[in-house]
């Protein structure tokens, strides 16, 4: 882990109580006030197809302030899925599930701090996901800086539906902090920090490594993966977002990634935003790299080969690249009966995805064993909604 | 180090009150612009990211919204 993590982590850990007190003093020496978020409905349906996976389903937020200080909302999401990917291709069968997310949470404000409060809870047949979530966030330096820390903790449960009595838990814990400044009247600067401790059975009941196995006619069998009990994560992300000289924005991120499974990631993203009439138009491109985790290989030399053992793509080398483009209209913008206003969108990205070490399989023979031409996919997602303010 | 960071937030935040802002109040309508905020709409982004938490290894620190975009 680089030494300037360290520092960060430390400073998150040890200053965070430092800074919630002070924080929390400066309730009674305030002026200007936060604002709650407004009261919204959003209504979307959302579509993955890559890889042999679909998915798509609802997703309906809704939120409402009262009493002055509040906000709350309610979240319903589904994801239906149906899955034919390389890895189930490779040695199980394609199959279908529902997973149902429902999350609750509320704001408060005070002056010029905002607290929020929530709980989500994800069902499917064979994952239970609970998680709760805390974060408070202070306008400070003349309302230019904006200090957010946060943090999460997930209780989560992972079955198997091909073995009942199969049941481990799966938990992780979270911090998080986030600064954002106003540099000029058209610039703002966003950072965050992210650490995340996972604990428990991180691996899936269902996925298989595979080995060289000289005694089957294809030359290799598979085993199940077997991951670490603990993983710890670090992130670190930074932000710009200009107004330029005429009425539109440019944005653009990087994001380091780094955890104790190896894994190095970097992300970044370059966006435009531009508005024509009552419209407004979103072009974005997302490039992510990272290399391989420690215990990851494509094909393991024996059964057993090492203690640890990973052949999920997720956790080998690759990169990717994403590009996005998007339409808002805005209507009703001077109210139209009870509503405020309100936009129809739909957003749309593609994302390339080429593995440098993940074959593919089902391209594989005897004479080529671990020399199989190397995976890669694409996909297609859609974000198409509703948003009505009220 | 691990006694200094502490003292220096709490330096900061002790003249939190008395710095002169250099972007004013009424100099923030660029900002607030909702042009600004490619992540605008909550359930949009947050099933963007669902969908790059799933498809990569990397997690955390996303979108850096948390904070809000100081133009209160």
């Amino acid at each position: 882990m680089p030494v300037w993590f360290r520092v960060v982590d430390v400073a998150v850990t040890r200053a965070s109580i430092v800074f919630v007190l002070f924080v929390l003093l400066q309730l009674v020496q305030t002026a200007a006030a936060a604002v709650l978020p407004e009261d919204r409905l959003d209504l979307l349906y959302h579509g993955y197809d890559g890889g042999g996976v679909e998915v798509t389903g609802p997703s309906v937020l809704v939120r409402k302030s009262f009493a002055k200080s509040f906000s709350g909302y309610y979240n319903y999401y589904v994801d239906n899925v149906s899955s034919a990917s390389i890895d189930v291709l490779s040695y199980a069968s394609p199959y279908t599930e529902k997973r149902t997310e429902n999350s609750l949470g509320l704001d408060y404000v005070h002056d010029k701090t905002a607290i929020n409060f929530g709980v989500t809870a994800s069902r499917e047949s064979d994952y239970d996901a609970d998680t709760a979530y805390f974060s408070i966030s202070q306008d400070m330096f003349g309302d230019l800086t904006n200090v957010t820390l946060g943090y999460s903790q997930g209780n989560n449960i992972v079955r198997n539906n091909s073995d009942p009595d199969f049941e481990e838990p799966a938990d992780f814990r979270s911090y998080r902090l986030g600064v954002t400044q106003v540099l000029t009247k058209d610039l703002l600067f966003g950072f965050a920090y992210e650490a995340i401790s996972d604990e428990g059975y991180l691996n899936n009941p269902y996925r298989s490594v595979r080995y060289v196995d000289t005694t089957v006619p294809t030359g290799f069998s598979w085993q199940q993966e077997v991951y670490p009990q603990t993983r710890t994560s670090n992130a670190a992300a930074f932000r710009l977002n200009y107004y330029l000289p005429y009425r539109a924005s440019l944005y653009g991120g990087y994001r380091y990634f780094s955890d104790t499974w190896g894994i190095k990631a970097d992300t970044y993203d370059i966006g435009y935003t531009h508005p024509i009439g009552n419209w407004f138009v979103d072009v974005n491109y997302r490039f992510y790299s990272q290399n391989k985790a420690d215990f990851y290989s494509d094909l393991f030399p024996y059964f057993n080969a090492q203690n640890f053992l990973a052949r999920d793509k997720e956790l080998s080398t690759f990169v990717s690249n994403q590009f996005g483009i998007g339409a808002t209209y805005l209507f009703a913008q001077n109210g139209w009966g009870f509503l405020k206003s309100g936009s129809v969108n739909f957003y749309y990205n593609y994302m390339l995805f080429d593995y440098e070490d993940f074959s593919n399989v089902l391209e594989s023979t005897p004479d080529t064993v671990g020399q199989e031409p190397l995976y890669n996919m694409s996909a297609h997602v859609i974000r198409a909604y509703v948003s009505l303010w009220f | 180090m691990k006694r200094v960071i502490p003292l220096l937030a709490l330096a900061m935040l002790s003249t939190a009150c008395s710095i002169e802002p250099w972007v004013k109040p009424y100099e923030r309508a660029n900002l607030a612009d909702p042009v600004m905020n490619p992540n605008r709409d909550p359930a949009s982004s947050a099933y963007l990211s669902h969908v790059h938490d799933a498809r990569e290894g990397a997690k955390g620190a996303g979108l850096v919204s948390g904070g809000g975009c100081g133009c209160n």
